[in-house]
Order: C-alpha cells, then sequence, then structure tokens
C-alpha cells in the first residue's frame, strides 16, 4: 500500500489537484449555503419586528443574491459527488457503505434546504407577512445539518471507526459511530461557526467598502451590522474549539501535528515556530518560542510531543511547510478577526456607535476575505495533513484513486469552466448591486426574462 | 433487504426522469424555439415554469447517486471507471445548464442573456444523452466488474447510443405535456397549441426510438431482451399503452390525467428494465443486487433514511408543487423582490389572500385570476407542512445527539 503511495500512479496527482479544486470552490458557496439564510432571516425579522423598513430592504436584496450562490453551490456540489466515484473509485469500492450514509443525511437535508429555498426566494411577493419569515427558518435548520452530515463523512476520514472489515470487505457497519466518530466532535462546529464567519465578514465587507466610498447612510450601517455582529460573536468560540482541535489531533493523528509545528523528533520540551520555512532538516525564518508547543498541547513544557520521525517517511504528509504556513495563516487570521470584533466591542460599550477610526473600517473591509483565506487554509491543513492517507491510517490516496486514465484533461477543464463560473458568479452580483443603487426599475425587453411590467412602487408605499 | 434498496433506487432513478427529465426536456424546447423575436413567449413559459423547481427536480440525482454508491460500491466503482468519459460529459452539462440557468435570470444584456440561454439549452441536450449512454451500457452488459480502466465500448454501442437519442426524446416528450398545462392555467391557448404538438411529434419519435432500443437490445444482450418480453412483459404492455393513451389524449384536446398517463409511460418502461434485469446489477458480471458491497446494517439505514425522506421532503414538495401550481412563486425585479401585502394583520399565512389591485406586480391582472379563484386547501396546509417538517428535524437532532452520546465517541475498529 505505502510502496504504492510512493511510486504514486500517474493519475493521483491531477486527481488531488482536481480535488482540492472543486472543494475549494464549493466551500465558499457551502459557507453561504450554510449561513447566509441565517443572516436574511435575522434582518426580516428586525424589518418585520420593527417595522423596520431598511432591513426588509436589505433582507429582500440579500435573498436575490442568495439565490445566485445557491446555485452556483448546488452546481459545484454536484460536481463533488460525481467526482466521489470518477476520482475515487478506490474509496468508494472499499468504504463506500461506511462513509455513504452520511452522504445520505446530507442528501435529505439539502432537499429540505432546496425546497425551501425556493419556497422563500420566490416567496417574497405574495407569501404574506410571518408566513414567509417562517419558509426560511427550515433553510437554516437544514443547512446545518447538511453541513454536519457532510463534515462527518471528513472527520471519518480522519478517525474512522464505527465498521468491522473481514478479509478486506466491510462486514458490519454502525452508522452512529461513522456519523459521531471521534473528529467529529470538533470538526463538525469548527466548520459550521466558519460558514458563520465567512458569509458574515463577507457580507459586513461589501458595506464596509460603501462606507469607506462615503455611502454614510443607515442603509449601509444596518447591512453592515448584522453579519458583522453576528460573525464577530462566533469568532471567540472559533478559537477556543480550534484550540481543542489541536489538541485532539496532537494525540489523534501525531504526525499531522508534528507537521504542522516542525517536530521532527518526538521530545518535551518542544518549541513553536510562528512562521519560518523548513528545509534540509532546518528552520529557517519565524520566531521560535521554547517550550511554547509541549505547553500548548499538555499545559505544561514536560509534555512529549511525538516527531513525525515515529514513521517512516512514506507514510509522512509531504511538505510540512505548507501545514505550518496554512496553520499559521488561519490562527493569525482568526486573531485579527477578533481583535476587529472586540474593537467594534469595546467602541459600542462606550460610546453607543461604531468606530469611526478609518483602520477599522479597513479591517472591516479585509474580514471577508481574511476570513475565507483562513477557512481555506484550514482545509489545507486538514487535508494535505492527512497524507499520505485518504482514510487515516487504512487506505492510501494513492489505491484510492482512479485507473481509467485522462483526468489531466479533466482538470484543464474543471479549471478553466470554474474561472470563468467564478468570475461570472461576481460579476452577476456586482451587476445587481449596482442595480440595486440606481434603483433603476425598467427592464430591457427581452427573450429571458419576466415580461416587462408596471414600474414598482416605492417601498414604502407597499409596506402600508 | 438488498431487494429493498433497489427498489427504492429504482424509484428515485424515477422521480429523477420524470421531474428531472422535464427540465431538460424544457431546455430543449428553448433551443428549437427560434429567433428573439418568435421564441420568447414559450421561453418565457419555459422560464417561469422551471426556474422555482429545477433545484428541488435535481436533488433526485444526488440521491440516486448517494443510494448507488452507498449500497452497491463495487458496481458503482466499476461503472464511474467503465463510463468515465460520458459521465464527466454529463457532468460537465449539469454544470453548464445550471450556471446558464442561475445567471439568466441575472444577466442584464441581450447579448449575454442571449450566450447564457444558449448554454443552458444545449447543455440540457449534453446531460440527458449521456446519461442514457451508460444506463444503454449497463442494459447491454458493457460494464465489466472490476473495471481498471475507462472503455469506449461501454456507451458506443447501438444500444448505448440508442438508449442515449431516447432519453433526450424522453425528456423532451415529458417537458411538451407539462408545458401544455402549465400554458393552460395561463390561459395561453397559443402556447397550449403550440406544446400540445411538440409532444405529438417528440411522443412519437420517443416511441419509435424505444421500440428501436428494444430491438437493439435483441442482439445486445438477448437475456434481458427476453426478459422484457417475458416476465416484465406486462410493464412493457402498460408502457406502450400509457404512450399511446397520451398520444389519444393529445389528438383528442383532452387535457385531465394526460400528464399522469405521459410520467406512467416513461415510469413503466424504467421499471420493465429493472424488473428484467433483476436481480443483477451489471448485467454480463456476477455483481448482483445481494453481492454488491454493502452489509445489512447499512442496507437497513438506508431504508430508515428512505422512511424519513419521504416522511419529510414529500409533504414538503407538495407544498413546493402547489405554491407553484397556484403561481405563489415569482422571480424577482428591479428592486430586489417584491414584498406581499404587508403587514396583513388577521390573514392566515398563505391562505390565499386576494392580492389587493394595489399591489406593484408585473403581470398582477393575469395573476390576480390565477388565484383568486380557488379555494386553496393547500395553501391553508401549509403552516401545519412547515410545523411538522421543524418538529421532526427537530426530534431527529436531539435524538441523534442523546444516542451520539451513549455511543460515545469510540471509534470501534476491527481489522482482521
Ligand atoms: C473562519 C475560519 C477559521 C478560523 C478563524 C480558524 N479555523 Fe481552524 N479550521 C477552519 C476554519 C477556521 C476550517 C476550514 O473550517 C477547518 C478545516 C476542517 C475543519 O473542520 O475546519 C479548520 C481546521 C482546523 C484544524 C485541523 C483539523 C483537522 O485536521 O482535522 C485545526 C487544528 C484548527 N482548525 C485549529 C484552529 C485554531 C487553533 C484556530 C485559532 C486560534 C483556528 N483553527 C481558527
Ligand atoms: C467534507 C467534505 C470533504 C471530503 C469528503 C473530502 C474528500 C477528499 C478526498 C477524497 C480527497 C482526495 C484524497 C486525498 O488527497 O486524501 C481530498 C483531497 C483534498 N481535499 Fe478534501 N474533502 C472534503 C473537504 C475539503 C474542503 C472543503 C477542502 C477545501 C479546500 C478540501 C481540500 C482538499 C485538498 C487541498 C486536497 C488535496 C490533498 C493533497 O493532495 O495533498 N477538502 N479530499
Ligand atoms: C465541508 C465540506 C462541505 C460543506 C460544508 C458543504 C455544504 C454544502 C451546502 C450548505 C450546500 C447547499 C448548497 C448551497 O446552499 O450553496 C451544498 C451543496 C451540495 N454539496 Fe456540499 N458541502 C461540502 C462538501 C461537499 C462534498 C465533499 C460533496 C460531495 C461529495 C458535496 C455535495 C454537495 C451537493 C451534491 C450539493 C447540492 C445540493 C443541492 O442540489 O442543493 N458537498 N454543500
Amino acid at each position: 500500500m505505502v510502496a504504492a503511495a510512493a511510486g504514486a500512479g500517474s493519475e493521483v496527482l491531477p486527481a488531488r489537484v482536481q480535488m482540492a479544486t472543486t472543494l475549494g470552490f464549493h466551500i465558499i458557496l457551502a459557507c453561504m449555503g450554510i449561513a447566509f439564510p441565517t443572516v436574511v432571516l435575522v434582518a426580516e425579522f428586525i424589518g418585520r419586528r420593527r417595522s423596520d423598513e431598511t432591513a426588509l430592504l436589505l433582507a429582500r436584496r440579500w435573498s436575490q443574491a442568495m439565490g445566485v450562490l445557491v446555485a452556483v453551490g448546488a452546481i459545484t456540489g454536484t460536481v463533488l459527488s460525481f467526482e466521489m466515484g470518477l476520482l475515487w473509485p478506490g474509496l468508494m469500492r472499499q468504504y463506500g457503505a461506511v462513509l455513504g450514509l452520511p452522504f445520505g443525511v446530507e442528501g435529505l437535508f439539502f432537499f429540505l434546504e432546496a425546497i425551501f429555498t425556493a419556497i422563500y426566494l420566490y416567496g417574497w411577493r405574495r407569501l404574506p407577512g410571518w408566513a414567509h419569515f417562517w419558509t426560511g427558518v427550515p433553510i437554516a435548520v437544514s443547512g446545518i445539518g447538511g453541513a454536519m452530515s457532510v463534515v462527518a463523512v471528513n472527520s471519518w476520514m480522519n478517525q474512522p471507526g464505527g465498521f468491522t472489515e473481514q478479509a478486506g470487505r466491510i462486514v458490519a457497519v454502525n452508522p452512529w459511530q461513522v456519523f459521531f466518530n471521534h473528529a467529529a466532535a470538533y470538526e463538525m462546529p469548527h466548520m459550521i461557526i466558519a460558514a458563520y464567519m465567512v458569509t458574515g465578514f463577507m457580507v459586513a465587507s461589501v458595506y464596509a467598502v460603501g462606507i469607506l466610498r462615503g455611502r454614510r447612510n443607515r442603509y449601509h450601517y444596518t447591512g453592515f451590522a448584522i453579519p458583522f455582529v453576528l460573525a464577530a460573536a462566533l469568532t471567540p468560540f472559533q478559537l477556543l474549539v480550534g484550540d481543542t482541535a489541536a489538541r485532539s489531533i496532537a494525540s489523534d493523528q501525531p504526525v499531522k501535528f508534528a507537521s504542522m509545528e516542525y517536530v521532527a523528533r518526538t521530545g518535551s520540551d518542544v518549541p513553536e515556530y510562528i512562521g519560518g520555512i523548513f528545509v534540509n532538516g532546518r528552520v529557517y525564518g519565524g520566531l521560535k518560542i521554547p517550550g511554547m508547543d509541549s505547553l500548548l498541547v499538555g499545559f505544561s513544557t514536560d509534555t512529549r510531543v511525538v516527531g513525525w520521525e515515529s514513521v517512516p517517511a512514506a507514510e509522512r504528509p509531504p511538505a510540512p511547510w505548507l501545514l505550518h504556513l496554512a496553520f499559521n495563516a488561519m490562527v493569525g487570521l482568526g486573531t485579527l478577526l477578533l481583535l476587529t470584533g472586540l474593537w467594534a466591542l469595546v467602541v459600542w460599550w462606550r460610546h453607543r456607535r461604531l468606530p469611526r477610526q478609518r483602520l477599522f473600517w479597513l479591517l472591516a473591509v479585509v474580514g471577508g476575505p481574511a476570513a475565507i483565506a483562513a477557512m481555506e487554509s484550514g482545509w489545507v491543513v486538514t487535508e494535505v495533513g492527512r497524507q499520505p492517507w485518504v482514510v487515516y491510517g487504512l487506505l492510501t490516496t494513492a489505491d484510492a484513486a482512479t485507473t481509467s486514465g485522462g483526468v489531466v484533461g479533466t482538470l484543464s477543464i474543471i479549471v478553466a469552466l470554474y474561472a470563468v463560473l467564478g468570475a461570472a458568479t461576481i460579476v452577476i452580483l456586482r451587476t445587481m448591486a449596482r442595480r440595486w443603487r440606481s434603483s433603476e426599475t425598467q427592464q430591457p425587453t427581452v427573450p429571458y426574462g419576466p415580461p416587462p411590467g408596471p414600474p414598482s412602487q416605492p417601498l414604502s408605499k407597499v409596506g402600508t | 433487504m438488498a431487494e429493498v434498496v433497489g427498489a427504492i433506487l429504482l424509484a428515485v432513478i424515477t422521480l429523477y426522469a420524470i421531474f428531472g427529465g422535464a427540465d431538460f426536456g424544457g431546455g430543449f424546447w428553448d433551443l428549437v424555439a427560434g429567433g428573439d423575436r418568435r421564441g420568447r413567449a414559450p421561453r418565457d413559459l419555459i422560464d417561469e415554469a422551471i426556474t422555482p423547481v429545477w433545484e428541488t427536480n435535481h436533488m433526485w440525482l444526488i440521491f440516486a447517486l448517494v443510494i448507488f454508491w452507498t449500497a452497491f460500491p463495487d458496481a458503482f466503482a466499476s461503472v464511474m471507471t467503465a463510463a468515465a468519459l460520458p459521465i464527466w460529459l454529463a457532468v460537465l452539462g449539469i454544470v453548464l445548464r445550471g450556471a446558464g440557468f442561475a445567471f439568466r435570470a441575472e444577466a442584464r444584456r441581450l447579448s449575454a442573456q442571449r450566450a447564457l440561454g444558449a448554454t443552458f439549452a444545449l447543455s440540457s441536450l449534453l446531460t440527458p444523452f449521456f446519461m442514457g449512454t451508460v444506463i444503454g451500457g449497463i442494459a447491454a452488459g458493457q460494464i465489466p466488474a472490476d473495471a481498471t480502466s475507462a472503455s469506449r465500448s461501454s456507451w458506443t454501442g447501438t444500444t448505448s447510443l440508442l438508449t442515449g437519442l431516447l432519453f433526450v426524446g424522453a425528456c423532451a416528450y415529458l417537458a411538451a405535456v407539462y408545458l401544455i398545462g402549465e400554458a393552460a392555467r395561463r390561459d395561453d391557448h397559443h402556447l397550449e397549441v403550440y406544446f400540445t404538438r411538440r409532444a405529438q411529434a417528440s411522443g412519437v419519435v420517443t416511441g419509435a426510438l424505444s421500440f428501436a432500443t428494444l430491438l437493439a437490445l435483441h442482439s445486445s444482450n438477448p437475456t434481458l431482451f427476453d426478459r422484457l418480453t417475458g416476465r416484465a412483459f406486462p410493464l412493457v404492455i402498460v408502457g406502450e399503452a400509457a404512450g399511446l393513451g397520451a398520444l389519444a389524449f393529445l389528438l383528442t384536446g383532452r387535457r385531465r390525467g394526460l400528464r399522469v398517463l405521459a410520467a406512467l409511460g416513461v415510469a413503466a418502461v424504467l421499471w420493465g428494465w429493472g424488473v428484467a434485469q433483476y436481480p443483477t446489477l451489471l448485467p454480463g458480471t456476477g455483481i448482483t443486487l445481494t453481492n454488491a458491497g454493502a452489509p445489512h446494517a447499512t442496507l437497513v439505514a438506508l431504508v430508515v433514511l428512505f422512511g424519513v425522506v419521504v416522511l419529510l421532503v414529500a409533504p414538503s414538495v407538495l407544498l413546493l408543487f402547489s405554491l407553484q401550481g397556484r403561481r405563489r412563486l415569482v422571480g424577482g425585479d428591479a428592486e430586489g423582490t417584491v414584498l406581499a401585502p404587508w403587514p396583513l394583520p388577521g390573514t392566515l399565512p398563505l391562505s390565499g389572500t386576494p392580492l389587493s389591485g394595489a399591489q406593484p406586480l408585473q403581470g398582477s391582472v393575469r395573476s390576480q385570476r390565477a388565484s383568486s379563484d380557488r379555494t386553496d386547501a393547500g395553501g391553508r396546509a401549509a403552516p401545519v407542512v412547515l410545523l411538522v417538517v421543524l418538529l421532526v428535524v427537530g426530534a431527529l437532532v436531539s435524538a441523534v445527539t442523546r444516542l451520539a452520546r451513549r455511543v460515545g465517541p469510540v471509534a470501534a475498529r476491527r481489522r482482521t
């Protein structure tokens, strides 16, 4: 098995790159799918409860953007479902009967999500009042359920359990233990909070840009505050969960942890590196804090930390520097986001208003991309750190990969296609925003789209 | 248990064919609707009919995939390896179609809309055709067990190609039949006639293609052919009868029951295939329903899961379709989306509030007629459905967490 991994077949590398590309793309939309409904619902709730037309207008506009994002999320998710078989038939042949079950639960939740999203999005005009609000609640609930299920699969790949294998075949499965495997305890909350952070900071970013450009009106401040408060409130919890995750990994997947933290040889009083590049057995650059790593793992500098030299080279993840820097990036960006939130909190405490400093708003603009970068780095840590295993300790990536050929071709097409898809999504969202800003109402007469009708009335009239 | 799961898989595939297939068929009619001006009315109708529901219909495909790989991993891996190329092409179609469709509604410039619309329409052909070739390849026994490389023969045989065409035809036929109803609901007589003609034509073509496919099977997989004319013959007859009946309805202008007949025809053909193939999963190999890989507990879990799906999804889908049918679900406009009259104290949620004349709706005159002349029994059920769904989800979540706590995070793993 391990020998096969070392002499990796020609399809393995492109297959991995393709999986990483498609997942890295899907996950951003998935975050929006998980958390955006909640953000929209909060706005709608405030709008209806306090008869706040600004909030209501925001909710309506956000849900239009959500429509596009959810559709792109569904498409890219479908690609992933096929890829599980097209790229990793070895994984599915061996463990499909085990990891298929959480995927089934995912299917259930996404089904509900798709249905109620349709009702919510297209029901704005003709479902009255609170009834419309309530059709949105199942979306938020099933988004979380769906995320739990998919992450169950991923955490199972990190800490496989809940099944019995005899002579290479699965003979018994315990669905509960598969779903709630050892790694699920931290991966599920960590991912779901990450989704809320990505969505919250990203939406807030958009309005922070507007505010920096001088659009200092109630509309922009409300659009900023709702998602920002939600995301910033969750950030401290995210750091706590992440800390727990790191400690669990130190005991459950020690080699992954060693690569994250540049621990070559097992020992105690292990130093912590911040930054730095590991090449030729040495760490260049970076800040070295003696004993800190042991302290973080076991609350004492005497804690023994396992090094990667405890396993043969073929069983170590590639490129520790990538894991280490990705891990540092996640923690660093998380801390930055925490500070941004604290800043707003302190100013609110003292003055009951948002900060006025330009630096705060610049930070807020960076917040969205920063949250996305933290989330992507986290996935790099998880996935690359699991190498060479696809199912930790049981099945190597090389043995799981397809042998049908042509992956370089599909990879090229996918990269081109996703580039266009991503660009188109952004263009469409910007077109929408521009349209909202100019509040033009006349639709051009075109073959695609609804027939032209009377221009809509200003909102204030509708609400009465 | 494997038989039950096999039946569930076939049922899900059938649902996908009937609902998702029609969405692809809509793309077909969009493609052939002609220039901007001439094609505008049918395109609008297709747009309005599909937009709110395509994602939901699409979910049946995801379910079929998941059940396939969970219950029959060996067969799944073989199909995905041997028929990788056509499946990739089908996926390409799904991506292009979804993207074209999602963006088209929002794109502003006519040229962009045209390009996106064309993408949507063209890719609607890609997916059914290539999925058809794969199904045809399976039926013809062209997928080897334990496949380790892609094989051209898995999808380029006569049976495969004919099945591909058959799928395209069936999708177009279903879509045309459904669209007749949509047009009728809008009192658009012109479009009604338009789609009736197209339904007739595509019905005849699809019928002919299904015969041709059957003949091709005679040489490519005689066993399956014998069973199709043997034990599965009643289903084949039902399919034929439903197809002919639908055609008769189309010619005489009868509307009631037309959709059901058309869907029944397609379903009967699929089930005929399933019954004829039983218990083999991949003809020409030793892979059957029972030895394709999953242990008993997995199969039981899948059956339970499907029960929950039926419990939760069925009422939700009905709610969605009933709202869609009563044209409660409409797209946005330049101002984001326009609100329903709000607040309306005392109105039952969703209970068919007559739309007030002051409401700034596009095409509001038409829709008033469409929704005020019905007593909305389905609408009144909506809050109940919501409540039940929420309760069941809540109960499930709490049960799961409680059980999880009892089971604990043990990673029971035994290797022998
Ligand atoms: C907004 C995003 C975000 C932020 C601010 C953080 N994380 Fe994170 N992290 C993720 C988003 C994320 C993630 C992308 O969601 C991952 C990937 C897999 C997972 O479950 O969560 C992840 C994985 C992940 C892992 C690897 C889990 C595994 O390999 O199974 C560790 C050890 C941490 N995180 C630790 C932390 C620490 C100590 C943080 C801050 C102090 C932190 N994370 C902030
Ligand atoms: C929960 C869902 C996920 C599942 C089931 C999953 C599954 C997989 C599989 C099967 C592979 C290939 C085998 C391997 O290289 O180990 C892989 C690789 C990879 N995935 Fe994930 N993944 C998930 C989430 C993510 C996300 C959200 C990202 C976001 C960036 C991601 C990033 C990667 C990367 C970078 C690789 C390549 C690792 C390498 O080649 O070194 N994964 N994943
Ligand atoms: C951690 C990783 C993942 C998370 C959190 C996640 C979450 C989500 C969410 C929330 C959606 C809803 C669509 C939206 O609203 O945008 C979605 C869609 C989807 N995802 Fe993912 N996903 C992940 C990885 C995967 C993987 C690995 C697969 C398949 C192997 C997958 C398959 C799908 C499918 C099929 C859909 C479409 C559902 C629909 O049609 O509505 N996802 N995902």
